[in-house]
């Protein structure tokens, strides 16, 4: 290029490198990289309908008008314990949420435990605890389990991995392939509450906060929607990557476009504080007790009331509708009354500058 | 939230959009500066609400854009020694140097660690006396004062383990260099409302005077962007040359002076080189002589280290519109958003990613058909 006259116009950041030869940070953060990676390498390797649908859980069929809900989830949270929440909390509400999402009764969990070398039985016992409880509030059992030891230095205290079977309602097709252009997007309360308080537990936020963790079980919540409507198109729990990357994954399984008003998407003021003070944007960020649902629009107002109903749908609401076009695409009716794209979280969320 | 709901108020923000609607009787062209309010303009969507006479063109205050490769090559080999500890601000961390990023480096076992502040650099380097901490100082004036404390306090502790890599830059160098290009349109800017909160804007009454362009001083938020715009349609319209402040809550004339003060004591000016612009005479700083002790160029010995932007790439006389993305032979083939060559074809917003996305669309219909 001519260093002679300079014209600064049109200078702009370097996108990322793609990071096809290694495992980086960015392939768990539940945005596009992991999205690459669930497509390049797993999806071939373990190819069939079940796992394409690109669901929160497989239903599966295993003999006629009998359908299956199964779904597994490895957890790898720093702390395990943080305001709100711990891993046993998250390793159960996780995959009973996803077995649910399916519009199925969540009945049984396996857990697989990994375990370090020098962790303490009674951190063991605290995270064990914690399990129970949760299992007891989703009503489901914990059938069977494996625990492995790794030598110290080789895991980060405790992983667990849970899988779970649900039963799915008879006559329901629930998916993320369901929307239909008419139908009312409702969230189920705040967004970014889970990421906010788990990066506050790992004192990076550099200032202290009273944000909880949203993990909790969503099945009664959703029972209680298809209670009241058999209507509901899509149910899907925005954890990684957030609300943004979620419904970006639905615009696409179902093909259709979604649109916001960004007035109406309730956030809790000290995740919105966090938000400004580190440059993330709260679409972003993981919950781990929220649900989306993609609602004929006259079932709006019994889905709603339902929801209000539940210990964890109060602060339910209509956040956007499904629209024909554009296909594929997010956009939203931003408060000034502009409007403009949501995208998909590429890799990792990361912090500004200034 | 306090200070900030008030500033995205979409009455207000519209109230100054009729005002700006009123004011306006013929095209203008004006750039905003910094990354941030790029962002936020973007964001908001407040392109889309201006008249169609008020052109907004996006400047180079991104300091992740326009750390030059060889920098982030040398980050690169230093993130890379297994006796250092490498801290970044996050957004650095996925840049590309030449054929990786820090976080590459992490996935092979470097030890690469985002902080949010060089404070928190320099607790690490004070809780691992074994290890060399380097912190990527990089940014604009805005940051300045944090990185340069960070020196002063690892100075104040005795650390012998703590170095910066220096990469600054200030805006108006750059803002002399784009008005000094034969082919600028940019007839009003908007000055970048952080900067001017450390630096206050004395520095810019002179440049607006030179090259008879008004500027104003502008924040971030909603209102605060349409109201930099309104007073400086304002100025232009009435063909005033001045350099005015439409972020007053933040910015006076005369800046934070002892962080000014504190910056003189560890930075001098410098020629810097910017990624995809070019090298701006005296456009940086950095460290004096006398803290080369805290100098990670010095200390790990990366000062031999090279990289230009590929002489294949034309970026410059394509932003000059003197030559089309297709008209380069690197286009398409060893250049593409995968592989930039340049700055141009880093981002959506490029000409030449735009030109490969499109091209790349005709190549496959024809294939296709």
């Amino acid at each position: 290029m001519s260093d002679e006259t300079v014209n600064i116009e049109g200078a702009v950041c370097a996108p990322p490198l793609p990071h096809n030869e290694q495992i980086v940070m960015g392939h768990g953060a539940g945005g596009r990289m992991t999205h690459h990676l669930i497509q390049k390498s797993f999806l071939p390797a373990f190819d069939n309908t079940a796992l394409r649908a690109g669901d929160d859980a497989a239903a599966l069929e295993p003999k006629a008008g009998l359908q299956l809900s199964i779904s597994t989830d490895a957890h790898v949270v720093s702390p395990l314990f943080f305001p709100g929440g711990d891993i046993g909390r998250l390793a159960v509400c996780g995959t009973v949420n996803d077995v649910a999402m399916l519009g199925a009764t969540p009945l049984y969990l396996t857990a697989g435990f990994i375990l370090e070398e020098g962790l303490s039985i009674e951190t063991l016992q605290r995270v064990l605890d914690s399990m129970k409880a949760s299992a007891q509030e989703a009503n489901v059992q914990v059938v069977a389990g494996d625990t492995k030891v790794v030598q110290k230095g080789k895991a980060d205290g405790l992983y667990i991995t849970t899988a779970g079977v649900g039963l799915v309602r008879p006559n329901l097709k629930i998916g993320g392939a369901q929307a239909k252009p008419g139908d009312v997007v409702i969230l189920s309360g705040s967004i970014g509450d889970h990421g906010i308080a788990v990066l506050g537990a790992r004192g990076e936020l550099g200032f202290q906060s009273s944000i909880q963790s949203d993990v909790a079980p969503l099945n009664h919540l959703i029972d209680a929607m298809l209670d009241a409507s058999n209507n509901v198109h899509v149910l899907r729990d925005p954890t990684r990557g957030g609300l943004g990357t979620t419904l970006n994954e639905i615009a696409s399984q179902s093909n259709v476009g979604i649109v916001l008003n960004e007035e109406t998407i309730p956030v809790h003021p000290e995740v919105n504080a966090a938000c400004e003070m580190l440059g993330f944007d709260p679409l972003y960020i993981a919950n781990e007790g929220k649900l989306i649902a993609m609602v004929a629009h006259e079932d709006a107002d019994a889905v709603l009331k339902a929801m209000r109903a539940t210990c964890y749908g109060e602060e339910a609401v209509i956040i956007g509708e499904v629209t024909a076009e554009p296909r594929g695409r997010v956009l939203m009716k931003t408060a000034i009354g502009s409007q403009r794209v949501v995208d998909m979280l590429a890799g990792e969320m990361l912090p500004r500058i200034c | 939230m306090k200070y900030i709901t008030e500033y995205r108020d979409a009455a207000l923000v519209k109230g100054v959009i009729e005002e700006i609607r009123r004011t306006v009787t013929r095209p203008w062209t004006m750039m905003e500066i910094c990354g941030g309010q790029t962002h936020a303009i973007v964001r908001h969507g407040l392109d889309q609400l201006l008249p169609p006479e008020i052109e907004l063109v996006h400047g180079p205050g991104c300091p992740v854009c326009v750390t030059p490769l060889e920098l982030i090559d040398k980050a690169l080999a230093i993130a890379a020694r297994p006796d250092v500890i490498f801290c970044s601000y996050g957004d650095m961390l996925r840049v590309p140097g030449s054929g990786r990023d820090l976080f590459s480096v992490k996935a092979q076992g470097g030890d690469v660690r985002v902080v949010y502040s060089p404070l928190d650099a320099v607790q690490i380097a004070q809780q691992n006396p074994d290890k060399q901490v380097v912190f990527f100082a990089i940014g604009f004036e805005t940051t300045a004062p944090p990185n340069v404390m960070s020196v002063l306090q690892a100075q104040r502790l005795g650390l012998t383990n703590y170095s910066i890599l220096v990469s600054h830059v200030r805006v108006p160098p750059a803002i002399h260099a784009i008005l000094s290009s034969p082919d600028s349109r940019v007839q009003g800017f908007l000055l970048a409302g952080h900067v001017c909160a450390v630096m206050g804007y004395h520095e810019y009454p002179s440049l607006a005077e030179k090259f008879k362009v008004p500027m104003v001083v502008t924040g971030f938020e909603p209102l605060d962007i349409v109201q930099g715009i309104l007073q400086t349609v304002q100025l232009l319209e009435a063909n005033k040359v001045e350099a005015g402040n439409a972020y007053a809550r933040a910015v006076t004339f005369d800046g934070n002076q002892p962080a000014q003060k504190t910056i003189q004591k560890v930075f001098m000016e410098c020629d810097r080189k910017w990624r995809g612009i070019g090298m701006i005479p005296m456009s940086g700083w950095c460290l004096r002589p006398e803290f080369d002790a805290f100098n990670a160029e010095k200390r790990f010995d990366v000062e031999a280290i090279t990289a230009d932007e590929s002489p294949l790439c034309i970026a410059g006389q394509i932003l000059q519109g003197l030559k089309k993305p297709h008209q380069c032979s690197a286009f398409g083939t060893v250049c593409s958003p995968e592989h930039p060559l340049g700055a141009t074809m880093v981002s959506s917003e490029g000409a030449c990613a735009a030109y490969y996305k499109y091209g790349r669309i005709e190549m496959k219909d024809s294939v296709e058909s």
